[in-house]
């Protein structure tokens, strides 16, 4: 996007860009240094900004009080492994759906992200009762299973909507050839779906990450995730703000990282056919 | 070229996430539904027998539900207009060629990384909060008496609060769909002496027409079930001000612990649901069809 | 240095992260209060005693606790091996036969320094199904120098009619001084603990003995009605979403003159670490009516209890007895002061001439301990044993519904009339769908 502004326009947007930019921002950035307060401080009126003691005390204090770098391996296991397992799931889904419409593509798609639209809480007795009898409860495997399942209607839909947009000719071309399916996937569409691809998954690990329902529900030690981690922060007794934006900080690193470094290929794929 | 075969083939690529996710919606779905007609306490074991439609009843003629169906709808909605108009500006400010567009592009899309429980803590307690949260202490350098956020406005901060969350994702989405807007047709249109107005009137908000769906369609089918960002700031109150669908039939599924009338509820709240679902299929057919 | 001590923190956790070594690992559900994760700070003594014992712990908010561990014991879940639990639930899972009796817990447990009011709460059909951890009655905390300042003395049994007017007193908004805190945040653990203490102290009861509601009687109308007006004109703002904890973070940085809340926030507002006003701080007994010999009954303990069909019993019963042990208290006591350990179980505590030396609130807390009758705690009679709560499985739905709408009338959403009709309305519905209703 190439367009020019006139110098003084320029100057007037990036002030607003930026001053709602930061605005949005702020409630993440105020988490980040109240983190490093110490309990006093945190709830000093006038706040401080940025001249304040210094300290990693509240770090120490969460890090003895629960074992987070467990919680984030849980964390890691969840979401990624159900975005793995979801993909394998998916992508055939979206790919026969994508270049074998058919009547009732349409409907199929639309039944499965309206299984999304249950309310959890409504079913959460019946997958408790389950997951208890098949000695899933408080188990990765379980969790990542669940995950995989909340997840798949919108890695179908993304993944078909980034198909569709693969030219067929180039398929028909191929199949000339004389190439097989697998050759067709492997050398045809896989190079032109990775970004789709990539994209789905980004999404797909953000949403399993930042689940809280199920993670929180199916879980007490073993395969309890970040969400369950900050659950025991909710709340607990005296002054706590420092030492819970400590562990909000804790929370939501390693994503918002994760979330950064890959956000123009996140951004990519993220049109779910809406550009055309 | 749909052949015999391909069509056969394509079935069985599809097979394993229909069978999946049908296994996933109708076992959970069948015992919910047979629940339901059980008088069925989690304290108080050996007393489910057959209920009839008893639970419904008791569920629909909760002085909560109508104020929770109400609630649902308003939250929806207010967050999808917030987001929506909001991302949307967002998206047009960051589609200028501005100084340092890929930092404020980084600041904008934070929120939506993180967890839901996590914002809904930081605003209640860093900013909410009466005495020490950041508006009470605006308030009182401005010599205003501070405002209880949670308890006098209940449901609008719920809708602040979720909003800041998904307004990110609707700027993201909407920001793609705007760099692919054909940059000739632009031009013309400004050669042609058309004002700004109008060229966003007539030629950037129908390109966006698709996109704004897809947005609308995603965040509808999180935002109905919109659940820890309630039960961590208000707990559905004061009395039943900011209880949605959801969180009430939390409170009878995991504060009551009646398995039986939370099923009812869960199962009238599937039936809403499908209606949400149909009115949007309507929606989507309309506009993302190809 | 502190740095230093983060990462050695960080690679014990990678340590932990694999605790293969031991024999048995038990998962311990607890609440996340100082108490508790004083417990899991000190538990290495535990393990190192117990060799082939490694714990793991799950701390959560009260609510979340709740839930979870009422999920895993009546599904039989069996996700837990030992579990943090109110004297609310212990009876009611003792009948169902959810519960493993606790009478053996060792030679040297003696189980009859427990103190009886407490014991008998966790007992049934004579049997102990609990170990209480720490406990707990209500008591008044005020700042002694904003009294001095206002003129006023604290008689050591005051009613309900001078609180009123001391609070009023002192309330100084210029200044962020409130004259009383007191729970409003909705739920039958937080606004309705301290509004049924005061309604029982008041002479009102929640049922009558066909259990129909009382909330359409003139002294609910009276109890509820000088909780609102008493909280508009010296409570905090936002005093409706506040509950022990918030109050307790107020308390400590000086925004309130007087607060009634459980006694052993005691030992949080006197502890100079985290309290401004730990030097100014009074007690005395929960206000009562005029003319009624009643405080309100509150009483609560936290207990350890093992779901039946553990597999893991011994372990489990080894590390109760260590948590609610003389020896756990001692401990404490070294390391952390006379003034934090867990109050309000032994009655060997409470004759401790270190223990009372070091905590002003010995003498009061005894006395509100033993003051409360969960038996009768109405002034009328009532079908229901309690206090601050109710013993019906029930309660915990009927009372967080209830307390929403007492809530909605202190954040003046609703007046105190509409909120009480609410509250008779539900409570009348879900006891006829209970079944005690005929």
């Amino acid at each position: 996007m190439a367009r020019t502004l006139t110098p003084k326009r320029k100057v007037a947007f990036t002030v607003l860009a930026w001053v709602l930019g930061l605005l949005i921002f702020f409630p993440i950035l105020w988490t980040v240094l109240t983190s490093f307060k110490t309990e006093g401080e945190a709830i000093a009126n006038p706040p401080s900004f940025l001249f304040f003691d210094w300290t990693l005390e509240n770090y120490t204090e969460v890090q003895e009080r629960s074992n987070y770098l467990r919680h984030v391996i849980n964390s890691v296991v969840i979401s990624f492994g159900s975005t793995a397992i979801g993909l394998l799931i998916a992508v055939p889904a979206a790919w026969a759906m994508a270049f074998s419409p058919t009547k009732r593509t349409k409907g199929i798609l639309m039944w499965m992200l309206s299984t999304k639209m249950l309310p959890a809480v409504g079913v959460m007795m019946p997958i408790y009762l389950i997951f208890r009898d098949l000695g899933l409860l408080d188990t990765l495997l379980g969790l990542t299973i669940v995950m995989t399942m909340v997840n798949l209607p919108i890695m179908v839909w993304m993944l078909y909507t980034y198909f569709k947009e693969i030219p067929g000719d180039i398929l028909e071309a191929a199949r000339m050839d004389g190439a097989q399916l697998g050759q067709e996937i492997l050398y045809v569409l896989a190079p032109m779906a990775v970004p789709g691809i990539a994209s789905t998954c980004l999404l797909n690990i953000i949403l399993a990450w930042n689940e809280a329902f199920w993670t929180l529900n199916l879980t007490a030690a073993d395969a309890a995730p970040l969400t369950a981690f900050i659950a025991s922060y909710s709340s607990p007794e005296g002054l706590f703000w420092a030492k819970l934006s400590a562990a909000s900080t804790m929370a939501i690193a390693p994503i918002l990282i994760l979330g950064w470094f890959s956000q123009r290929q996140l951004v990519r794929g993220l049109t779910f056919g809406a550009v055309k | 070229m749909a052949t015999m075969h391909t069509r056969s083939i394509a079935r069985l690529m599809m097979a394993p996430s229909v069978i999946l996710l049908l296994g996933w919606m109708l076992i959970p779905l069948s015992m919910t539904l047979y629940f339901s007609f059980l008088r069925y306490n989690l304290l108080m074991p050996g007393m489910e027998d057959w209920a009839g439609v008893f639970n419904y009843e008791y569920f629909v003629t909760d002085p909560a539900f109508v104020t929770a169906l109400v609630n649902t709808l308003v939250l929806v909605g207010s967050v999808l207009v917030i987001s929506v108009g909001g991302g949307l500006l967002m998206a047009l400010l960051l589609n200028q060629p501005i100084f340092g567009q890929g930092i404020v592009r980084l600041l904008v899309i934070a929120p939506f990384f993180v967890m839901p429980t996590v914002s809904a803590l930081v605003w209640k307690n860093m900013f909410m909060h009466p005495v020490y949260g950041l508006f009470a202490s605006l308030a009182h350098g401005l010599g205003l008496p501070a405002i209880d956020w949670l308890s006098s406005a209940p449901l609008l901060s719920i809708i602040l609060i979720v909003s800041w969350q998904w307004l990110p994702f609707a700027a993201l989405i909407l920001l793609t769909a705007l760099q692919s807007l054909d940059e000739e047709q632009m031009e013309a249109a400004e050669m042609d002496g058309a004002s700004a107005v109008r060229r966003f009137a007539h030629i950037t908000l129908p390109h966006l027409a698709r996109a704004i769906t897809v947005v609308i369609l995603i965040e509808t089918i999180f935002l109905l079930s919109v659940f820890a960002e309630i039960l961590v700031t208000t707990s559905g109150g004061p009395g039943y001000d900011s209880t949605n669908l959801s969180y009430l039939i939390y409170t009878q599924a995991l504060l009551q612990f009646d398995v039986g009338g939370a099923s009812a509820g869960g199962i009238i709240a599937v039936i809403l649901a499908n209606i949400v679902a149909i009115f949007l299929i309507r929606l989507i057919g309309k506009n993302l069809e190809t | 240095m502190k740095l230093s001590r983060l990462l050695l923190g960080t690679c014990a956790a990678v340590a932990l992260t694999a605790p293969a070594l031991a024999d048995t690992t038990l998962t311990i559900a607890t609440v996340n209060n100082g108490d508790m994760i004083r417990m899991q700070k000190l538990s290495g003594d535990f393990e190192a005693k117990n060799p082939g014992i490694a714990l793991e712990w799950v701390t959560m908010e009260e609510n979340t606790l709740r839930q979870k561990v009422t999920t895993d014991i009546a599904t039989k879940g069996g996700q837990y091996d030992v579990m943090t639990i109110g004297n609310y639930e212990v009876r009611i899972w003792a009948k169902q036969g959810w519960l493993l009796p606790l009478d053996d817990l060792g030679d040297d447990y003696d189980a009859d320094d427990i103190m009886p009011a407490i014991r008998q709460g966790l007992t049934y059909e004579g049997t102990l199904y609990a170990a209480p951890f720490y406990g707990e009655s209500s008591m008044l905390m005020y700042r002694t120098d904003l009294f001095e300042k206002a003129g006023l003395t604290m008689p050591d049994d005051p009613t309900w009619s001078f609180i009123g007017e001391a609070a009023r007193k002192i309330t100084d908004t210029n200044d962020g001084v409130y004259g009383i805190c007191l729970r409003g945040k909705a739920g039958w653990g937080e606004n309705m603990a301290f509004i049924t203490t005061l309604a029982n102290s008041m002479g009102a009861r929640w049922f009558d003995m066909d259990w129909h509601p009382q909330f359409d009687q003139p002294e609910w109308k009276a109890a509820l009605q000088y909780y609102v007006d008493l909280m508009e004109d010296a409570g905090p703002p936002g005093a409706s979403t506040n509950g022990f904890n918030e109050n307790l973070a107020l308390f400590q940085s000086g925004k309130c003159g007087m607060w009634i809340d459980a006694t052993v926030a005691a030992s949080f507002v006197t502890n100079p670490a985290e309290s401004k006003v730990a030097e100014d701080v009074g007690f005395a007994l929960t206000p009562h009516g005029e003319g009624i010999d009643k405080h309100g009954s509150w009483l609560w303990t936290w207990n350890l209890g093992i779901p039946a069909g553990s597999e893991k019993v011994d372990a489990a019963k080894a590390f109760i007895a260590w948590a609610t042990s003389k020896a756990y208290t001692e401990m404490v006591a070294e390391k952390d002061g006379w003034a934090n350990v867990p109050p309000g179980t032994r009655t060997s505590l409470y004759e401790n001439p270190k223990y009372q030396e070091a905590a002003a609130f010995a003498d009061v807390t005894l006395k509100a301990i033993n003051a409360a009758d969960p038996e009768n705690p109405a002034v009328e009679p009532v079908p229901y044993v309690g206090g601050q709560w109710v013993g019906i499985p029930e309660f915990q739905g009927i009372g967080t519904a209830v307390g929403q709408q007492f809530s909605a009338a202190l954040a003046g959403n609703i007046t105190v009339d509409q909120a009480l009709q609410n509250a008779q309305r539900f409570t009348e519905r879900e006891m006829t769908k209970g079944g005690y209703i005929q």
